[in-house]
C-alpha cells in the first residue's frame, strides 16, 4: 500500500507536468462538447436550395415565399433552362433545384394533377432525403393553405388520408443535442481510458525507465495500479465536467441517478483501461499504440451508435457489437440520461460490462511484461 | 562466503544467437571487477541476468548468496544496477527521482546520504532541475546516486562511461573507488580498455564467452611477444609497408602511433627500421613497449581468426 501510494504520487507529479496532458484533460472536454455537438448534427439549416419559376403566377410566387420564410433553406431564384441546372448541381452552389412548370396555377385551379420537378445532390444519401421531406412538407402546407379557395373538384389532389400524430418520447423536442452530448462523453471517456493509459505504459518501456523499476521491489499488481487509477479517476473527472458542461449549456436533461450513471462509467472506463492496458502489451512504442488503438476505437466508434442507430445495421454488424463495449456504454448513457433508467433496468448491459471488463483486465494483466 | 557473485557455464540464447555460452565468472567480496568487451560481447545480457532481469537458459548463478532465478525478490534489495541506458524519468527533477527509488526502498535520501555524498553532492546544487534537461555526465552521476540510494552489497554498473566526455569519465571512476570504500562490490562493464587498468580485477569478454581473466597486470603479462611502438605523421603509409614485413605478427594502429608485434621475437628494432626505410623515406621512429590490456585482445582476435 505504501509503494502504491509512491507510485501514485510519481504518475500524477508526471501527468501533471506533461504539457500535453493537462490541456487534454481540462480543455477537451469543453473542445469535444462545445465544438462536436454541434458539428455533428443531422438537422437541416440554411440548405441553399433553388427554385426556377417557370410560371411566374401568383401561386408560383406564393410557394416561393412559404421556402424564403422557412429556416430550413436559403432560396436562390433562377431563370435557366435544364443545361444551367445540371451545371449548378455540379459545382455544389446549390443542394437542390426545384422546378415550378408553366401553368401551375393554372392546372391547380383547373383541378389537373400537376407535377413540380426536384433534383437533389444525393451524394450525402441522407442529407438529400431530408430535404426531400422538407420540400415535401413545405409545399404541403402551401396546400393546405389553397384548399378553401379550391372548387370541389379539387379535393381529390388531397385524398383522405389517416393522420397518425405522433409523440416523441424522452427527448421530446426531438432535440438533437441531447442525443448527441451523451455520445460525445462516451468518446471523451474512452479516449482517456484507452488512449491515455496505453501511452502512459508504453512510454516506460520507451523511455527504458521500466528497467530500473524492475530492480526495484516494487510488484506487478503495484506498478500497474499506480499506472491504471489516475487515468480511472480523471476520466471520472471529465465525464462531471462534460456533464456539467452539458447541463449549463445544453440543457441536457439528468432524468436518471447520477450514482447510477457513475456506477456505470465506472465500470466502462475499467474495461476501456484494460483494453488500453493489453494493447500496450503488445506494442513497444508509443506511434504503434497510437495507431492499434485508432485502428479499433474507429471501429467502435462508427459500429456503437454514436451517430446512427444499430438496430437498421445488418444483423452480423450487430452481433459484432456485443463485443464493443462502447456499445453498451452509449445504450447506458444514453438511456440514464434521458430516460431515466436505473441499473435496474439494464442488468444485461451491466453484466455484459462487467464480464468484458474483467475478461479483458484479466488478460492484459496476465499478458503483461515487466520486461522491455 | 567470500564471493559476492559465482557463475558456472552460465548459456543464454536469443533464438539461434548464442549470447552466453559457457560463461564462468567469480566476484570476490567487496572486489571491483571489470568486464572488459567490444559491443555484442554479451556483456548487458550477463548483467541482466545477474540482476534478475533475465533467465538464463541453464548453468548455476549465485549472486550475494541468492538465487537471481528463484530469490528475486530478495535480490533485489541488496543490488544497485545502473542500466546502459538512461532510464531515470525525464521529466522528473533530479530530486524527486533520488527520493522516489529511495521511498520504494523504504529509505530516505537522508538515511542514505553519506553514501551517495561524493556522487550526488557534485549534481546537488541542480536538484530542482529535471533529469531530462541534464548534460550526459550529470546524468550519469545522478544514475548512480539512484543506484546506491538503497545501501546495495554488490553494485551492477553496465557501461557507466559510454557517451560521456574524458574529463567526466575519470571524474567517474574515481568517485566508483571512493564508493568502494564502504565495502560495497563493485561490477563494472566498459568498451574502453584504458579504464580496466583501474578495477582490480578484470575479465576480457568476447562472443559470451571469458577470454582472459586476472588482475590488470596478470592479464597484460601473459603477453609475451616483443611489441614495439612505431611514431610517425604518416600513419597509413607505414602501416601498409610494415604489414608486409613476415616477421610482424601483427601491425594495428593504436590513436596516432602503431603497435608492432614480432613474431617468435624474430627482430629487432633496427631490422624493422630498415626493412621500411627500403620502401620509403617517412620519418619515423620505433620504441620498446609494453604490451597493453587492448594488445592482449587484439592478440586474442586475431588468433581467432587465424584459426
Amino acid at each position: 500500500m505504501r509503494i502504491l501510494l509512491i507510485i501514485l504520487r510519481k504518475e500524477f507529479l508526471q501527468i501533471f507536468r506533461n504539457k500535453i496532458m493537462i490541456p487534454i484533460i481540462f480543455v477537451m472536454p469543453f473542445v469535444q462538447t462545445l465544438v462536436l455537438v454541434y458539428a455533428a448534427t443531422f438537422e437541416l439549416q440554411n440548405t441553399n436550395i433553388t427554385i426556377v419559376d417557370l410560371d411566374h403566377s401568383q401561386m408560383s410566387r406564393k410557394l416561393g415565399s412559404k421556402f424564403d420564410a422557412s429556416p430550413f433553406f436559403d432560396v436562390e431564384f433562377e431563370q435557366c433552362d435544364y443545361d444551367n441546372i445540371d451545371k449548378m448541381l455540379l459545382t455544389e452552389s446549390t443542394k437542390a433545384v426545384l422546378i415550378i412548370p408553366h401553368d401551375f396555377e393554372n392546372d391547380m385551379r383547373m383541378g389537373i394533377k400537376t407535377q413540380l420537378q426536384l433534383n437533389i445532390n444525393a451524394i450525402d444519401g441522407q442529407t438529400a432525403g431530408l430535404i426531400s421531406i422538407y420540400v415535401n412538407q413545405t409545399i404541403l402546407s402551401l396546400l393546405k393553405e389553397l384548399k378553401p379557395f379550391m372548387n370541389k373538384t379539387d379535393l381529390s389532389v388531397m385524398p383522405a388520408s389517416i393522420h397518425a400524430k405522433p409523440q416523441f418520447w424522452y427527448n421530446a423536442t426531438l432535440n438533437f443535442k441531447h442525443y448527441m452530448l451523451p455520445g460525445i462523453l462516451t468518446i471523451l471517456i474512452s479516449m482517456i481510458g484507452i488512449f491515455l493509459t496505453s501511452l502512459n505504459l508504453v512510454r516506460e518501456k520507451e523511455m527504458g525507465t521500466i528497467e530500473q523499476i524492475n530492480v526495484t521491489p516494487i510488484k506487478k499488481w503495484q506498478f500497474l495500479s499506480g499506472k491504471l487509477i489516475p487515468f480511472w479517476l480523471i476520466g471520472l473527472f471529465d465525464l462531471a465536467l462534460g456533464l456539467f458542461i452539458g447541463v449549463v449549456l445544453f440543457d441536457l436533461p439528468i432524468e436518471g441517478s447520477i450514482f447510477s450513471l457513475f456506477v456505470f462509467s465506472g465500470l466502462y472506463l475499467f474495461t476501456a483501461i484494460g483494453l488500453g492496458l493489453l494493447i500496450s502489451d503488445f506494442a513497444d512504442t508509443q506511434q504503434q499504440t497510437m495507431f492499434t488503438i485508432f485502428f479499433f476505437f474507429l471501429i467502435f466508434m462508427l459500429m456503437g451508435g454514436i451517430f446512427t442507430s444499430v438496430e437498421s445495421m445488418p444483423i452480423w454488424a450487430q452481433y459484432v457489437n456485443k463485443i464493443n463495449p462502447l456499445y453498451y456504454f452509449i445504450k447506458i448513457i444514453r438511456a440514464i440520461l434521458l430516460k431515466g433508467s436505473g441499473i435496474q433496468d439494464m442488468m444485461n448491459e451491466f453484466f455484459a460490462l462487467l464480464a468484458y471488463g474483467i475478461i479483458a483486465m484479466s488478460v492484459a494483466v496476465w499478458q503483461y511484461r515487466k520486461t522491455s | 562466503m567470500n564471493n559476492s557473485i559465482e557463475i558456472y557455464n552460465l548459456k543464454k540464447s536469443f533464438n539461434t544467437v548464442k549470447a552466453l555460452d559457457n560463461l564462468m565468472l567469480t566476484v570476490e567480496q567487496g572486489g571491483f571487477y571489470g568486464l572488459i568487451g567490444p559491443d555484442g560481447a554479451g556483456k548487458t545480457t550477463l548483467m541482466r541476468i545477474i540482476t534478475a532481469l533475465l533467465l538464463p537458459d541453464s548453468g548455476s548463478i549465485m549472486v550475494g548468496g541468492l538465487n537471481p532465478v528463484k530469490d528475486y525478490k530478495e535480490l533485489r534489495l541488496k543490488l544497485g544496477y545502473m542500466p546502459g541506458r538512461f532510464s531515470l524519468y525525464q521529466d522528473l527533477t533530479v530530486e524527486e527521482n533520488l527520493s522516489f527509488f529511495a521511498k520504494v526502498f523504504d529509505t530516505s535520501i537522508e538515511e542514505n546520504y553519506h553514501l551517495i555524498a561524493p556522487v550526488y553532492s557534485q549534481i546537488e546544487p541542480f536538484k530542482n532541475r529535471r533529469a531530462g534537461k541534464l548534460s550526459g555526465g550529470m546524468k550519469q552521476k545522478l544514475a548512480l546516486s539512484c543506484a546506491l540510494i538503497h545501501k546495495p552489497e554488490i553494485l551492477i554498473l553496465d557501461e557507466p562511461t559510454t557517451g560521456v566526455d574524458a574529463v567526466s569519465r575519470r571524474d567517474f571512476w574515481e568517485m566508483l573507488s571512493q564508493i568502494r570504500e564502504n565495502g560495497i562490490t563493485i561490477l563494472v562493464s566498459t568498451p574502453y580498455m584504458e579504464e580496466a587498468v583501474l578495477c582490480d580485477k578484470i575479465s576480457l569478454m568476447f562472443d559470451g564467452k571469458i577470454i582472459n581473466s586476472g588482475t590488470p597486470t596478470e592479464i597484460t603479462s601473459k603477453f609475451k611477444e616483443k611489441i614495439f611502438i612505431l611514431k610517425t605523421l604518416h600513419l597509413r603509409e607505414i602501416l601498409k609497408i610494415a604489414r608486409q614485413m613476415p616477421e610482424l605478427k601483427s601491425v594495428n594502429s593504436f590513436g596516432q602511433n602503431l603497435h608492432l608485434v614480432v613474431r617468435d621475437n624474430l627482430v629487432e628494432i633496427t631490422e624493422i627500421e630498415s626493412f621500411i626505410k627500403k620502401s620509403c623515406d617517412y620519418d619515423f621512429k620505433i620504441e620498446p613497449y609494453q604490451a597493453g590490456i587492448e594488445d592482449c585482445f587484439i592478440d586474442y582476435l586475431e588468433s581467432v581468426e587465424n584459426v
